[in-house]
C-alpha cells in the first residue's frame, strides 16, 4: 500500500523549492492551454533535448501560470525569474546566457523593477492581490507526477477522510464551510451532498461537471490541465461521503489537453491504488471514467449532461426529480463542478473555520475568474470573494490599454453586465444578482467604450439561439424573437417602444422556459437595458452606434485636422479603400469601405471618426 | 473507384472490430459514434448501420444522437479546417471582421466547404485562449491576434498543402 508520508518526504524539498529562492536549478515550462497555442511545447522539448545533453538542470511542464497574454511563458530557479514571450531565438538565449553561463536575461524578465532588480514573483500586482488555493499547484508541479501531488499534501485529506472521519462528519464539515457550487448558480454544497446520501437507493454516482461551455471561460480547464488530482481526490472523498463506487468526469471533446491529462492522471492513480479496489487499505471501492461532451452548450446544465453521459441526445429533464433523487440511470447522483471539488481537500485538511474566514458573509472561499476582452494582463486569477471589480480589473489585470473602462461582463450568455459605476462593489454571489448581473462560472470580459451594449447583447442571445436544444418553445422561438429584435434595432430599423416589447419578452422566456439555458438566456439583455438603456435609445432614436461597432449604423471618416498622414490606416486596411500622400491627409473610399473597422483601431490621432452621416 | 470502395470496406471492417470490444465494455452508443467520428472522420449511414446493428439500437435513434451534436460531422469535410473563434473575448476584440473576411476570400460561409474540397469553415465557441484573441485556428494550428489584413496570407499559407 501506498505510504504518502514517505513520497512525501521524499518529494518535498524538490517541489517546495519552486516557492522560495533556492535549491537546485529548476526550469519550469508553462504547459497550459493558452502557452501551448503559441507553441511553448517547442520551448520545452528544447530545453528537455539540452538537459539531457548537459544534466545540469531539471525541466518541467507545468500547468497555467495566470499570466496567459505574457506567454509562453517559463521560470527559472533558484533566481525566481519569469521569462514572458520567450521565441525560439529567445529559448536559445536564455540556455546559452543563463542555464549555462548563469547570468540572468535580464531584458525578457518580467518581475523586475525599473532599477532591473529581481522581484520576487508573488510580489509583482498581478500575483501581490490573489489568493491562490485552489491554483496552488498550478504552475508548480508537473500535473500528471502524482507523487509531486502527494508532496504538497496531497492525497492526505481523503486519508483524513478513511481513517478517523465518518460521512456525516464530512459532510457538515463542507456545510460549516459555506462552500458554495462554482458553476454558477451558488448552491451550498453540503446540502446537496446530504440530500444525496439520504437518498435511497443501492447504487449512487459521483459526477463532476467539467462541460466550460461559457464562452471565455477557462478556469475548470486550468484546473483539470494544471491540478487533475485535486479533482480526482475529491471525487474519491466523495464515493465514500455519499456511499458510491463510480465516478463520471463530463469534459468538453474541445479541450483535448485536459482529457488526455485526467486520462494519464485517472491511470496513474489507479497505478499506485488511489483509485480502485480497496483504496488506502481502508475498504473503499471508487473509480472514475471520463465520458467526452459533442460540442453543445446545453450539456452543461445537470439534467441534460446527465443524459449526455448516457449516452443520449443532451436535452435537459423536468425537475423535480432532482439528481440527488434521480439522475445517473435513475440512481441518485451527486454532480459537483471541477472548481467546487477542487476546493475540498483544503477544506477537510484545514478546517471549516479556516475556510469560513476567508471572503464574505454569504460567500465564503475564493472563485477563480479568467479575464479577458479590453484588458492588459488576460488570464487566470483567484481572489477571494468579496474583492472589487476595481481591484481585479485594475490592480490585477493591468487595467484596459486605450480606451475607456465602460463595464464587465460576467456569466456569460446567462449572465449581466457589471458597469463601472458599480467597480467599488464586492464581487460575492449576493451582490452581483443584486444589479442584475451574477457571479457565474467564472468568465470576466472587460468591455471598453468601443464595445456596443446592444452588439454585445445581441452576440450572446445570438449564442443561446444556436445552442438552444429546442425543446421547449419559450426558449426555441423566444429567443429567436429575441435575436430578431435586436438585429432589427443594430440595423437602425428600431422603432420606439422597442425597449418594453424585449422587456416583456425576456420575462416571459425567462419564467417559461424549461431549464437554466432559456431561464438565464434574456439575461444580458435586461442588464444591458437596466445600466445603458442610452445606447438602445442612441439605436433607436437617434439611429446612431456610439461605440461604432453596429455596422450600418456606422460610416468610417477620416477626420482631415487631426489626420497627420502616416499611412497607418492605409497599411491596416484589407481591401485598399484608404489612400492619400505621406504626411497629408487620408482619404476613405467609401464605396470600397468593408466597415470592419480597422482604420477605426489602429490610428494613434484618433483622427478616424465613426461619426459620419449615415447611407 | 474500386479501389476507393475497397479502402473504406476496410475502413469500416476496423471500425467493427473496434465497436465490438466497445459494446462488450458496455459502452453507449455515443461513446461508439465518437470512436466512429475519429477513425473514418464522419458519419455516414453504413456507419448508422453498423452500429445499430452492433448495439442492437434502430439506426434513427443513432442518427438522432449523431445529428445532436456538432463534433459529429454528417458529410465529409474540406482537407482543412479552419475555426474561427467567436467565444466572447474573440467577439469583442473583433472575431466576426475576420469570419467575414474568410467568407469573402474563399467564397462561401461559415459551416460550408469550398467547392475544390480545400477548406472547410467553421466557428467554434471559445478555444480557451482568449489571451491570443481573435483566435483562429486551422488543422489545430492556431494564429493568434489575427488581424483582418492578415487573413489573406494565412489562407495562402495553406492553399497549396
Amino acid at each position: 500500500m501506498i505510504d504518502l508520508l514517505k513520497i512525501k518526504k521524499q518529494y518535498a524539498p524538490k517541489v517546495d523549492a519552486r516557492r522560495q529562492n533556492g535549491g537546485s536549478r529548476q526550469v519550469l515550462v508553462c504547459g497550459g492551454s493558452s502557452c501551448m497555442a503559441d507553441d511553448s511545447r517547442t520551448l520545452y522539448n528544447t530545453l528537455v533535448k539540452i538537459q539531457k545533453e548537459s544534466g545540469s538542470f531539471e525541466v518541467v511542464c507545468v500547468g497555467c501560470m495566470g499570466l496567459c497574454s505574457r506567454g509562453p511563458a517559463m521560470i527559472v530557479y533558484p533566481e525566481g525569474v519569469f521569462y514572458e514571450k520567450v521565441t525560439k531565438a529567445d529559448i536559445d538565449r536564455i540556455i546559452k546566457e543563463h542555464l549555462v553561463g548563469g547570468k540572468v536575461v535580464m531584458d525578457k524578465v518580467y518581475n523586475r523593477d525599473d532599477a532591473g532588480n529581481i522581484v520576487p514573483l508573488e510580489k509583482m500586482p498581478f500575483y501581490s492581490k490573489q489568493l491562490k488555493l485552489v491554483l496552488k499547484n498550478c504552475g508548480r508541479i508537473d500535473p500528471i507526477n502524482i507523487y509531486e501531488y502527494i508532496s504538497q499534501d496531497g492525497y492526505f485529506a481523503l486519508e483524513k477522510c478513511l481513517k478517523s472521519l465518518s460521512p456525516d462528519e464530512i459532510i457538515d464539515i463542507l456545510s460549516k464551510s459555506g462552500l458554495r457550487g462554482r458553476g454558477g448558480a451558488g448552491f451550498p454544497t453540503g446540502k446537496k451532498w446530504m440530500f444525496t446520501k439520504s437518498a435511497v437507493g443501492d447504487t449512487k454516482y459521483v459526477c463532476c461537471n467539467a462541460d466550460e461551455g461559457d464562452p471565455g471561460a477557462f478556469m475548470d480547464r486550468a484546473v483539470l490541465e494544471g491540478n487533475p488530482y485535486a479533482v480526482i481526490e475529491a471525487m474519491t472523498i466523495a464515493g465514500y461521503a455519499i456511499g458510491a463506487k463510480q465516478g463520471y468526469i463530463y469534459v468538453r471533446a474541445e479541450y483535448p489537453l485536459a482529457v488526455e491529462t485526467l486520462r494519464k492522471a485517472i491511470d496513474s492513480a489507479h497505478k499506485v491504488g488511489l483509485l480502485g479496489k480497496n483504496i488506502l487499505g481502508a475498504g473503499l471501492d471508487f473509480d472514475i471514467e471520463l465520458r467526452l461532451g459533442g460540442g453543445v452548450f446545453v450539456c452543461g446544465e445537470e439534467t441534460a449532461l446527465l443524459e449526455s453521459v448516457e449516452g443520449r441526445r443532451g436535452e435537459p429533464r423536468p425537475r423535480p426529480p432532482y439528481p440527488a433523487n434521480e439522475g445517473l440511470f435513475g440512481k441518485p447522483t451527486l454532480l459537483n463542478n471541477v472548481e467546487t471539488y477542487a476546493n475540498i481537500p483544503n477544506i477537510i485538511l484545514k478546517g471549516a473555520d479556516w475556510y469560513s474566514a476567508i471572503g464574505t458573509e454569504t460567500s465564503k472561499g475564493t472563485k477563480i475568474f479568467s479575464v479577458g476582452g479590453k484588458i492588459k494582463n488576460t488570464g487566470l486569477v483567484e481572489v477571494p470573494m468579496g474583492i472589487s471589480i476595481k481591484e481585479i480589473v485594475q490592480d490585477i489585470c493591468g487595467g484596459v490599454p486605450d480606451g475607456k473602462f465602460k463595464a464587465v461582463q460576467t456569466g456569460g450568455p446567462s449572465g449581466g453586465c457589471i458597469p463601472a459605476r458599480y467597480a467599488d462593489m464586492p464581487v460575492d454571489y449576493d451582490s452581483l444578482t443584486k444589479i442584475g448581473a451574477m457571479m457565474g462560472s467564472g468568465g470576466m470580459i472587460v468591455l471598453d467604450d468601443k464595445t456596443c451594449m446592444v452588439d454585445m447583447a445581441k452576440y450572446f442571445i445570438g449564442f443561446s439561439v444556436s445552442e438552444s436544444c429546442g425543446k421547449c418553445t419559450p426558449c426555441r422561438v423566444g429567443n429567436k424573437r429575441l435575436y430578431e429584435m435586436l438585429d432589427k434595432i443594430t440595423k437602425g430599423q428600431g422603432e420606439e417602444g422597442d425597449v418594453e416589447k424585449l422587456k416583456f419578452l425576456c420575462t416571459e422566456v425567462k419564467q417559461n422556459s424549461l431549464c437554466g439555458l432559456g431561464q438565464c438566456s434574456p439575461n444580458p439583455i435586461l442588464s444591458t437595458i437596466q445600466h445603458f438603456e442610452d445606447e438602445y435609445v442612441a439605436h433607436i432614436r437617434d439611429k446612431k452606434c456610439p461605440a461604432g461597432v453596429c455596422k450600418c449604423l456606422t460610416q468610417y471618416e477620416i477626420d482631415k485636422s487631426k489626420c497627420v498622414g502616416c499611412s497607418l490606416c492605409a497599411r491596416n486596411c484589407p481591401v485598399g479603400a484608404i489612400s492619400g500622400e505621406i504626411k497629408k491627409p487620408f482619404e476613405i473610399d467609401q464605396a470600397k469601405c468593408i466597415k470592419c473597422g480597422e482604420c477605426f483601431k489602429n490610428c494613434k490621432f484618433k483622427a478616424v471618426t465613426t461619426g459620419g452621416e449615415r447611407r | 473507384m474500386e479501389k476507393n470502395e475497397k479502402r473504406c470496406n476496410n475502413k469500416l471492417k476496423t471500425l467493427e472490430t473496434k465497436l465490438m470490444a466497445l459494446k462488450r465494455d458496455g459502452a453507449s452508443s455515443m461513446v461508439a459514434l465518437q470512436c466512429a467520428q475519429s477513425s473514418i472522420g464522419y458519419i455516414n449511414s453504413d456507419v448508422i448501420n453498423l452500429i445499430s446493428k452492433i448495439f442492437g439500437e434502430s439506426p434513427e435513434s443513432i442518427y438522432s444522437v449523431a445529428s445532436f451534436y456538432p463534433l459529429f460531422k454528417l458529410q465529409q469535410e474540406g482537407r482543412h479546417i479552419i475555426n474561427v473563434c467567436t467565444g466572447t473575448a474573440c467577439f469583442v476584440l473583433g472575431a466576426e471582421n475576420i469570419l467575414k473576411e474568410m467568407e469573402r476570400l474563399l467564397g462561401i460561409s461559415e459551416g460550408e466547404t469550398t467547392p475544390d474540397g480545400n477548406f472547410s469553415l467553421t466557428t467554434v465557441h471559445c478555444v480557451g485562449c482568449c489571451a491570443n484573441a481573435p483566435v483562429v485556428t486551422i488543422d489545430g494550428k492556431v494564429y493568434a491576434k489575427v488581424k483582418v489584413k492578415e487573413v489573406k496570407n494565412i489562407l495562402d499559407e495553406w492553399r497549396g498543402k
